[in-house]
């Protein structure tokens, strides 16, 4: 988890008068399954098309799997699978997928044993050899995502993988990215959704306005824990001894109070003062905020729905 | 090289896939079916009259220009047609996005589609002339002319609307490129006629206009090149207005269409590179 395989500073893409990405400066470990969050029209699709050298940077600079942007043979040892995957549809997704191995430098049994590995991986084995046009959304995004595994690349973008997916499809990619994850794959996921990220990644980024704004390590502890406790009787001075132990302590309903404690250690002597106090116990909870919340919190009052 | 072939035979198997060549052949066989018919009762009429022989000679050598003229003009919209969406419309549904960020250069994906494109259209020319060619003989017996000598300058025509197509794909979207495209033919087309004209009626500066139109886009000049070269001597100084050959292009005019193409496919391919997807 050492070795940076993307590496940028500063990049910066303008589209006319408008600036789509800004100040794009971030870090992604070997191995790492990065989230990049952000709103719509925030600029990810931009950064990660400027990753892979399909637009040009206007500033900063920036490395990928440590050879600078837009270095051709650097692209053999990535895979890419667009936000609105498009392809050749009047070919069969044997073909389709034929034609791409063949532009990564792939032939012969070697490319269609990957190509029969991958069509079986994605579930696509017994519609591989009818034409793509007669695919559902959802067929055409597993055909894009065997599309982008086939180079077995070291580092994959997946840019809104699970969009147009049902649940089983996006167990499936979610299976896929553990895949990845056990060899040793770096996979940079941009998706909004943040459910599929939390699940996944170890670490994300949120990106507003063309800027990296925040970065988090996923399931680490964030210093404090925050408490959703339901007691009765909940008086006053119950509250007031509860301050002993923690912070932020709020009264939501009659019965239920959220207040922040530092760590989970509190809360067995949390627990034996409550009940040494005769209060009754129906449950105590500890809350971890949602990515969702985060994301929230992050992008601040000023965001709306794009 | 790789990269180059893969993207020469999926134009090729794209243009089978989506019925292009299917619909190029129907059109034609129904061309020269309308071709065949017309010649052979214009023939059986010159028969019946009891025409000289060198009169029929004359006639059946000047419907064989015409058809000549036609296949190179069905040609010439095949040629504008065919690869008009090539690049914009792949850049524009996302397909090239893909195929770009593959670790090949944009340069082989251009002289990829160019190779596939160029062998469909040059067929469809072979096929156009050589059933020209067929016909005539099957209805007339030996003519004077000699459509095999006109083809190289046909095919280096069609290949080059074809190149002009495929650059203005690159930055322009499908329907302005063929908008395009299909008035860079016509600035060669009128330029013809003006020179033509103006050849005929004994202007000078009308001719330099057709000249310099034809230095802009030397489609046309090519064209008629090739009816000067595949016409009998006779018939060169007969003068009928499709064909005329009042002024005929140079040799020159040939190298600074090769060299037109060249320049155009060099451009495309510079400015597909720096394209953004």
């Amino acid at each position: 988890m050492s070795d940076l395989v993307i590496d940028t500073r500063g990049l910066r893409k303008w589209f006319g008068p408008t600036l789509a990405v800004a100040d794009l400066s971030l870090s992604v470990c070997a191995g790492e399954i990065f989230g990049f969050l952000g709103p719509n029209g925030a600029g990810k699709t931009t950064s990660v098309k400027m990753l892979l050298s399909l637009v040009h940077p206007d500033g900063g600079n920036g490395r990928v799997l440590g050879q600078p942007l837009g270095d051709r043979l650097t692209r053999a040892r990535v895979g890419f699978l667009p936000e609105h995957f498009r392809f050749h549809d009047c070919l069969t997704a044997r073909e389709l997928l034929r034609f791409h191995g063949r532009l990564y430098g792939l032939s012969g049994s070697d490319l269609d044993m990957r190509i029969d590995r991958l069509l079986a991986r994605v579930d696509l084995l017994e519609a591989a050899d009818r034409p793509v046009r007669g695919y559902s959304k959802g067929m055409m995004q597993r055909t894009g995502l065997a599309q982008a595994l086939l180079n077995d690349p070291v580092l994959v973008f997946l840019d809104e993988p699970t969009s147009g997916l049902d649940p089983l499809g996006r167990l499936l990619v979610r299976d896929i990215i553990s895949d990845l994850r056990d060899r040793g794959t770096t996979v940079f996921l941009n998706s909004h959704l943040l459910g599929e990220v939390e699940a996944t990644c170890d670490r994300v980024a949120f990106v507003k306005q063309g800027r990296t704004i925040h970065e988090m390590v996923l399931g680490q502890s964030v210093g404090f824990v925050d408490l959703e406790i339901r007691v009765s009787p909940l008086d006053a001075c119950l509250l007031e001894g509860l301050s002993a132990f923690g912070s932020a302590i709020s009264q939501s309903t009659a019965d239920i109070v959220r207040m922040r404690v530092e760590s989970e250690a509190t809360l067995p002597a949390l627990t034996r003062w409550l009940v040494e106090r005769g209060a009754n116990v129906y449950g105590l909870q500890p809350r971890r905020k949602s990515l969702e919340e985060w994301f929230v919190e992050v992008m601040g009052d000023d965001q709306r729905p794009g | 090289m790789q990269s180059i072939l893969a993207m020469a035979q999926l134009t090729l198997y794209e243009a089978r896939r989506r019925r292009i060549v299917t619909a190029a052949v129907v059109c034609a066989a129904a061309f020269l079916a309308v071709y065949a018919a017309g010649l052979f009762f214009i023939h059986r009429e010159q028969l019946r009259e009891g025409r000289p022989l060198f009169q029929q000679q004359a006639a059946m050598s000047v419907l064989t220009i015409v058809g000549l003229y036609a296949a190179n003009f069905l040609s010439v919209l095949f040629a504008v047609l065919l690869p008009v969406d090539t690049l914009s419309g792949e850049i524009d549904s996302g397909v090239m996005q893909t195929v770009a960020s593959k670790p090949i250069r944009r340069a082989d994906v251009v002289i990829g589609k160019w190779f596939g494109h160029a062998l469909i259209v040059m067929g469809y020319v072979l096929v156009l002339t050589l059933g020209v060619m067929i016909v005539v003989r099957l209805i007339a017996g030996t003519v004077a002319v000699r459509p095999l000598e006109g083809l190289p300058l046909m095919l280096l025509e069609i290949v080059l609307l074809m190149t002009v197509s495929i650059a203005g794909g690159t930055r322009l979207s499908t329907v302005t490129n063929g908008v395009m495209a299909l008035g860079f033919y016509g600035i060669a087309f009128v330029g013809g006629w003006i020179e033509q004209i103006g050849g005929f009626a004994g202007s000078q500066a009308a001719k330099t206009v057709g000249i310099v139109a034809s230095l802009i886009s030397p489609a046309d000049a090519l064209w008629r090149l090739a009816s000067y070269q595949v016409q009998p001597e006779s018939l060169r100084n007969f003068g009928a207005a499709v064909f005329a050959t009042s002024s005929v292009p140079t040799t020159l005019m040939v190298w600074w269409a090769a060299g037109f193409t060249v320049v155009t496919l060099i451009f495309a391919v510079r400015s597909f590179s720096t394209r953004q997807l």
